[in-house]
């Protein structure tokens, strides 16, 4: 099927974004992804997009279609409205690379304040024994660290003290599964700049989410545990949020 | 129209300033195009924060050389940055252009398996041996990056089974730890298997992230020194007589051209090779041969689990996050940017996969790509001198259809040695993910040995910088 992009452009000194469009031919399976790239091959080299895993767990190829926050490898074309253009565009907050490429660095600077480790226990089913010589099964987080959320959320985008929704799911994750970390300074983080009580519930990091992490989800939790430690410093060990 | 004019104003400056012609010097702070440019991590920025993630700490910060050789490096792949890494801790100037971003070839989209060496025991000898200590390496130098789960190869059929002794010998013959696992036991560790296997063995894959491994090489040798450069691309290598002396750039971020000068350019395209080398007047017997890749919805094991047979199409499965990645298959192509995938070829795949986890042919497919695998054979085999070496040469069979006859060995061709001649520039090809460092390793050893210097390989032992140091500012 033949269809019309319309692409934000900017090149390092630029003074400021244009759109430019390109009209290409996809086939029905194709992705976003595979279409900028096709682009990139065949109408204009100069494009600039990052990319790298194709599948939806590497977390690079985050923009935005028709104004919504997408990894333009998880984001078929076919199921986009026909007809119209499609707009594609950099993520919002973060430092502009070129074109469609933007700059992670603000991202991880609060997203690796949680501390995170990237390997949390696996889920096993009931009866499950791991085999000789390991412990227990272990997988990577959830989180591929795509920014989409950051992107998306209403709070962040206007207020740079605000760690965001990627790094209160990654505290959160910490106070589920601490492993060898203590809970003292990601309880801290989350309660610094009053990061947990900022969130308006927009609920647009959970919806915006490529990888089911439910940021909005896990501020809930985490608003628990702070709000528990506030009440234990006011009240002494015994006291119980109800 | 006034802004056109100040556009083209703008243009001309950029460009006198852009012809610098001669070595880049990391300290350079000029305007010129911003982010790709390398920040120097600091220390403090990078310590990992009170995270199990890494001994990051364990990396050391060398004070870059002043009027040490400069060594360029065309590609930012898995060998790019662990070859970039290599070299800065032996001391040497290093810069690495990429035309996309960094990993976005074929490093990022394999399928993440650390390689036990178990698939290649019976069919490439050096290729598993080279994987087997290589895995262990990597382990060690980069903790935190592994899904540890260990693998299985799994009987199926009578034929299967039959393959049994072979492989168990050569696994033993390769120091790939090996060991059987009765029906009711591996079903026992991994309850979506195919419950009609008849045994199985116990091998030490493990799983990887395709992208953030291969970054913490890319972090550490930049917080050592290195200018790395991604949307970067080579449009020439620029030669005296038959000597090269660096390259001309385009940098993509700020469409600008400029020179870069280098004592020794490397070439680790992957499976641009070809094209690179073919800018300096040289061929390199590089096949790209490309491999389908299905990740499904849902994660179905969590070991890798590989049909017990020599490899062919559709015959593992490999746990990612949520999902679970099935593979792979292989063919040879011209252009590795052109890597069009048939929809037979998803569904053979996803077929072949579902014999070893049957769930795998009712999940929803969430990604079908592809990825070209720069193995050498093919044409032009033969023309490079070769040197570092990881192992026999396979067959060598020129014009092959699929590409599983070429070896999985790797080579560091010295041009300077080539009928017609590059002085001064290298390729390294072939290999897998599992075996970036020592191919860096022994094209490190290459360059050295070029240059007339006498320095050790330090990377067995040298903690790599979590993945996110990528990132700091």
């Amino acid at each position: 099927m033949n269809v019309r992009f319309r692409i934000s452009r900017f090149k390092s000194g630029d003074r400021k974004r244009r759109f430019e469009s390109f009209e290409l031919e996809v086939e029905l399976g194709a992705t976003v992804l595979d279409a900028l790239l096709a682009i990139r091959r065949l109408l204009d080299p100069s494009l600039v997009v990052r990319h790298s895993c194709m599948h939806a767990s590497c977390g690079t190829c985050g923009v935005r279609v028709n104004g919504r926050e997408v990894l333009a490898c998880d984001t078929k074309i076919a199921g986009l409205p026909a007809g119209k253009p499609i707009l594609v565009e950099p993520l919002r907050g973060q430092r502009p690379v070129a074109d469609l490429a933007t700059d992670m660095v603000d991202f991880y600077a609060r997203f690796d304040a949680a501390g995170l480790p990237l390997v949390r226990a696996a889920e096993v089913p009931a009866g499950t024994e791991p085999p000789d010589g390991i412990k227990a099964f272990g997988r990577f987080e959830n989180c591929i660290e795509c920014g989409l959320c950051l992107s998306a959320c209403p709070i962040a985008r206007w207020s740079h003290s605000y760690i965001g929704p990627a790094a209160l799911a990654a505290a959160a994750r910490v106070v589920a599964e601490p492993r060898s970390l203590g809970l003292g300074p990601v309880l801290a983080l989350a309660g610094e700049h009053d990061s947990v009580w900022r969130c308006r519930d927009a609920m647009q990091c959970t919806a915006v989410c490529p990888s089911a992490v439910d940021p909005a989800g896990a501020l809930l939790d985490l608003r628990r545990h702070v709000a528990a430690g506030g009440l234990k410093r006011l009240f002494g060990r015994g006291a119980k949020l109800a | 129209m006034k802004e056109r004019l100040r556009h083209t104003a703008k243009r001309l400056t950029t460009n006198d300033r852009s012809e610098d012609g001669g070595r880049p010097s990391r300290e350079r702070t000029d305007d010129g195009p911003r982010v790709p440019r390398p920040k120097r991590a600091r220390s403090a920025a990078v310590a990992p924060s009170g995270v199990a993630r890494s001994a990051a700490g364990a990396a050391p910060i060398l004070p870059p050389e002043s009027g040490a050789p400069h060594v360029l490096i065309v590609g930012g792949g898995g060998t790019g940055g662990a070859l970039a890494h290599d070299l800065t801790l032996r001391g040497l100037r290093v810069t690495v252009v990429e035309r996309g971003e960094i990993t976005s070839g074929t490093t990022g989209r394999h399928h993440g398996l650390l390689h036990s060496g178990a698939r290649y025991v019976t069919t490439d000898r050096a290729a598993a041996i080279e994987c087997s200590a290589e895995n262990k390496i990597l382990r060690r130098i980069c903790p935190g990056s592994f899904e540890e789960n260990d693998g299985l190869f799994v009987a199926i059929t009578d034929e299967d089974a039959a393959y049994e002794k072979r492989f168990l010998e050569a696994c033993w013959e390769c120091a790939v730890p090996s060991r059987r696992i009765e029906r009711e036991e591996a079903l026992r560790m991994e309850p979506g298997l195919n419950p009609e296997l008849r045994f199985a063995i116990q091998v030490p894959d493990a799983t990887m992230d395709a992208m953030r491994m291969p970054l913490r090489f890319f972090a550490t040798a930049r917080c050592n020194g290195a200018d790395i450069r991604p949307f970067t691309e080579v449009v020439a290598v620029t030669m005296a007589g038959r000597t090269v002396s660096g390259v001309r750039v385009r940098d993509r971020s700020a469409d600008r051209e400029y020179e870069i000068g280098a004592d020794i350019v490397v070439n680790a395209a992957g499976p641009w090779a070809g094209r690179v080398a073919a800018l300096a007047g040289v061929t390199v017997p590089v096949a790209p041969s490309p491999g389908v890749m299905v990740a499904v919805r849902g994660r179905l094991c969590n070991m890798v689990v590989n049909r017990l047979h020599s490899p062919g199409d559709g015959d593992i499965v490999l746990p990612q996050r949520q999902l679970t990645v099935v593979g792979t298959s292989s063919w040879l192509v011209d252009d590795p940017d052109d890597l069009a995938i048939a929809p037979e070829q998803v569904e053979a795949i996803v077929r072949g996969s579902a014999e070893l986890v049957p769930a795998v042919a009712k999940a929803e497919i969430r990604a079908a790509w592809s990825a070209a695998r720069p193995l050498i054979g093919g044409s032009g085999a033969g023309s490079g001198g070769s040197t570092g070496s990881g192992g026999s040469t396979g067959s060598g069979a020129a014009g092959g259809a699929a590409g599983r006859e070429l070896g999985r060995e790797w080579q560091c061709f010295d041009h300077a040695t080539d009928k017609t001649p590059a002085q001064g520039f290298v390729t390294v090809a072939g290999g897998k993910a599992t075996t970036l460092r020592a191919m860096a390793e022994g094209t490190a050893d290459v360059v050295c040995a070029k240059l007339g210097l006498v320095r050790p390989c330090s990377t067995n032992d040298v903690v790599l910088f979590p993945h996110s140091a990528w990132y700091s500012a």
